[in-house]
């Protein structure tokens, strides 16, 4: 199975990255830009006959390792679900 | 976000009351919330500010004392150095990486608002015990944090110290220090002004981050800190770099009559210290200020800690100016309000009056609580212990171990991620020395710096433990060739409303103070973070200080690594075999005990100024103190640093060595020296009134300790380097 985990800042932490490349924008002069957000899209192939299970088990890795639970979110998606 | 009670905003019954009464009505939300952050231990010293009148404050050398953002100390020719040391612990606790980042954010901020360029970074951090991955996870987030923001701004991080107990699993300590050099005319006060003046905003947006920070500092932590994550704020390096350009070029045109960064408890404290330091008063509308999120509420803007903004009131005329000026570095500066001759603290939503509160009060007025403290029990059992009692121990076995115990390893992973070089200007990096000495271009002067506080020597006896701080601190300075100047402390305990642990304050700061009073190194800034504690009890009392001292010529500067085969080791000081509170009775007999040695404030100034003059005279080739580990550990440190073998006699003195070899007792140091200076050296130790011990010579690439002719310890230097080396870097990986 594949998975797809998309890990973003959560509502409301400042994105210094995102500010930047939002200036950035703006000087190559795409002015309708309000707000960017930066994030990481990360790709996992893994084994598992139950979808609910590995939703779970990403879910987890998600927690403790993928993402900063402290300042970030996450969304986990299973390929052909 | 749901409203908070007093009680859950920290505030006590009484002086819930109290507030009532001075505004002769129940405070609004708003009103609330702002006393409550003011009125916060971090932000009120409400615990703390009777017992730190007892530092000395005073000197020829000292320009600024307490009370501004930072101190600032003389160092000749027109120039001075501002120096500040401040604690972001809970903040790391809940994020490692950012908590430390912005705490080097913070503190910088403090040193350029005084009109000075940010020239070093220091940082005194403290951890649970490394076989723990959760705090292996805390430590590696902290380093990369104070290393990511510190490397952004093009500041050098170049000392510090680590120390790993498990009393502070759960609740690390993360203390940071910066140094600024500035021009003496050129230093900017935080005062504002006359009624009229407009104040000012520049930096980042304003979010929600860091709601409750102040009052969040002030409580112990628990589980359901973990709810109020929310909260944490996140550092922009790039954002506080241009501040600091932009900052220091409004002060070099003078342009400025008062200027404050935004810190703990945000808008309502700086704009409180900057109006209500001449009883003045001051308006402001929230809708003015630039916001980073929507539906913010006039409570969250007044209280958020949202990083890398600061507080600008123009002199009159000048607001243009300043515009331009920002605006040329990338930034937006925002009139938000202005200063008026009230005394009152107006904060307006738009043309709605959202809330008013009298400046002074939320200022000065907050309640001072003198505690009685109470004598632990522990501290007269502990205090009678005899170590003469252990079982006898292989001393190379001792050795091995201290040198393999992460408090006492190199700390080169940790100081390898930051960048110590850049600036050019660190003549004494991290690792080789007992401070950091960096020069001052222009001049042939150096300056030295350090980071020192051994938390087991206080928690065992915090007088004395208070007094070896500081003694350690000035020690350090001598041994690379600098005059200790001033110190600047972070107060780390406990909650001060447990009778024990006030104990321990009044004591260490009581020890604290006679050592810097007898070393002529008054006290100009600090900080103080209580109610370190986690559900399994408090932290060891971690008062930590941070010294400066200055070095006329940096030519006379001295490290601690042996440099030639042949020259003499002697140790300078009395010989003391004292054991209580040393890292050996505790790596190597499990105990933490024992009464701590006593520090002779007058002999130790009298070394101080030995070294002083050894080191001016060119006499000595290496000089390092005795502290963690002992004369066995100090040893090997300089030989591992120069890559010299030793070969050392000691005698025994009838009890056993390993009071002579791991003794961490004050007042020692260990220097090398060519042979034929022999006589110099015993003439001026003489003169100074402190003892020499020849012990031996710099020789071969084996670490060789003999008593009565026999080997007790031989190490070889690439054995030692190993352990010593790699323990940190074993643990981590």
């Amino acid at each position: 199975m594949k998975a797809s985990i998309y890990v973003t800042l959560k509502e409301g932490v400042l994105d210094p990255q995102g500010e930047a490349v939002k200036k950035s924008l703006h000087l190559l002069g795409y002015d309708n830009v309000d707000e960017v957000r930066m994030g990481k899209y990360i790709e996992i192939w893994l084994q598992g006959s139950d979808p609910k299970k590995t939703v779970r088990e990403l879910e987890e890795m998600s927690d403790k390792l993928l993402a900063n639970p402290v300042i970030e979110k996450f969304r986990v998606e299973l390929e052909g679900e | 976000m749901r409203e908070l009670s007093y009680q859950e905003m920290g505030l006590p019954e009484e002086e819930y009351e109290q507030i009532k009464t001075i505004m002769g009505r129940e405070p609004n939300y708003l009103e609330l919330g702002m006393w409550a952050v003011m009125w916060s231990e971090h932000c009120g010293y409400k615990n703390s500010r009777p017992l730190l009148k007892q530092f000395p404050t005073e000197g020829p050398q000292v320009i600024q004392g307490p009370g501004e953002n930072a101190g600032v100390v003389d160092i000749g020719d027109g120039q001075a150095l501002v120096f500040k040391i401040e604690s972001h612990n809970h903040p790391s606790a809940i994020e490692p990486y950012q908590g430390a980042a912005t705490g080097v954010g913070g503190i910088v901020r403090d040193i350029f608002t005084m009109g000075a360029r940010p020239i070093a970074l220091l940082n005194s951090l403290r951890f649970g015990e490394l076989d723990d991955p959760q705090v292996r996870e805390l430590f590696a987030g902290v380093v990369a944090g104070i290393a990511g923001y510190g490397n952004c701004l093009g500041i050098p991080t170049v000392a510090g110290e680590v120390y790993f107990h498990p009393s502070y699993k759960g609740n690390p300590l993360v203390n940071a220090m910066c140094v600024g050099l500035v021009n003496i005319d050129e230093i900017a006060l935080a005062v504002a002004s006359e009624a009229g003046s407009p104040i000012m905003m520049v930096g980042a947006k304003t979010g929600r981050d860091g709601i409750h920070g102040a009052t969040f500092a002030s409580e112990e932590l628990s589980e359901s800190s973990r709810e109020k994550r929310p909260s944490v704020q996140v550092g922009d390096p790039f954002m506080e770099k241009l501040l600091i350009e932009a900052c220091l070029e409004l002060i070099q045109e003078d342009l400025v009559a008062g200027m404050q960064d935004l810190g703990a408890a945000g808008l309502t404290s700086s704009i409180a210290e900057t109006a209500g330091k001449k009883g003045m008063g001051v308006e402001i509308d929230v809708l003015r200020v630039p916001r980073r999120e929507k539906g913010m509420t006039p409570y969250e803007v007044m209280i958020s800690e949202s990083q890398e903004r600061m507080l600008i009131v123009p002199r009159q005329g000048k607001e243009q100016r300043i515009k331009e000026i920002f605006a040329k570095w990338g930034l937006d500066a925002t009139v938000i309000g202005q200063v008026t001759d009230s005394g009152m603290f107006r904060v307006f939503e738009g043309e709605r009056l959202a809330g008013e509160v009298p400046v002074e009060s939320l200022t000065g007025g907050c309640p001072v609580y003198t505690r009685v403290g109470e004598e632990p029990p522990y501290y007269r059992e502990y205090r009678s212990f005899n170590p003469d009692s252990l079982p006898p121990y292989s001393y190379q076995k001792a050795l091995e171990e201290l040198l393999g115990t992460p408090s006492i390893a190199s700390k080169r992973w940790v100081y390898t991620q930051y960048d110590y070089q850049v600036m050019t200007n660190t003549a004494v990096v991290p690792g080789d020395g007992d401070a950091a000495v960096l020069r001052v271009k222009g001049t042939a002067k150096g300056v030295a710096m350090t980071t020192d506080g051994n938390s087991r020597l206080v928690y065992l006896d915090p007088y004395q433990g208070g007094k070896l701080a500081v003694c350690e601190a000035a020690r350090n300075l001598a041994c690379v060739g600098a005059r200790p100047l001033a110190l600047t402390n972070c107060l780390n305990f406990g909650s001060p409303e447990k009778p024990h642990i006030y104990w321990q304050m009044k004591n260490a700061i009581r020890g604290m103070a006679e050592a810097a009073r007898v070393l002529d190194t008054p006290v100009v800034s600090g900080n103080v973070s209580l109610y370190n504690e986690t559900a399994a009890g408090a932290i060891y009392p971690t008062p930590v200080i941070g010294m400066v001292g200055l070095i006329n010529d940096i030519e006379h500067r001295c490290d601690m690594g042996f440099k030639q085969e042949g020259d003499i080791i002697v140790m300078l000081g009395r010989r003391r075999d004292e054991l209580g509170g040393s890292e050996y009775l505790y790596r190597c007999h499990g105990v933490e005990s024992g009464a701590v040695p006593v520090a002779d404030l007058d002999e130790e100034k009298r070394l101080i100024e030995l070294l002083l003059e050894l080191i001016r005279e060119g006499v000595l080739c290496s000089c390092h103190d005795i502290s963690d580990g002992g004369l066995a550990v100090a040893l090997a440190e300089s030989a591992l640093k120069g890559q010299k073998g030793f070969e050392i006699q000691v005698t025994d003195n009838g009890r056993p060595l390993d009071g002579i070899l791991f003794s961490e007792a004050p007042g020692r140091v260990v220097v090398s020296f060519k042979d034929n200076q022999m006589i110099a050296v015993k003439e001026k130790a003489g003169q100074y009134g402190i003892g020499i011990q020849v012990l031996g010579e710099v020789k071969g690439e084996d670490m060789v300790l003999k008593c009565a002719k026999k080997e007790v310890i031989r190490l070889s230097l690439e054995q030692a380097g190993k352990i010593w080396g790699e323990a940190i870097e074993c643990c981590m990986k």
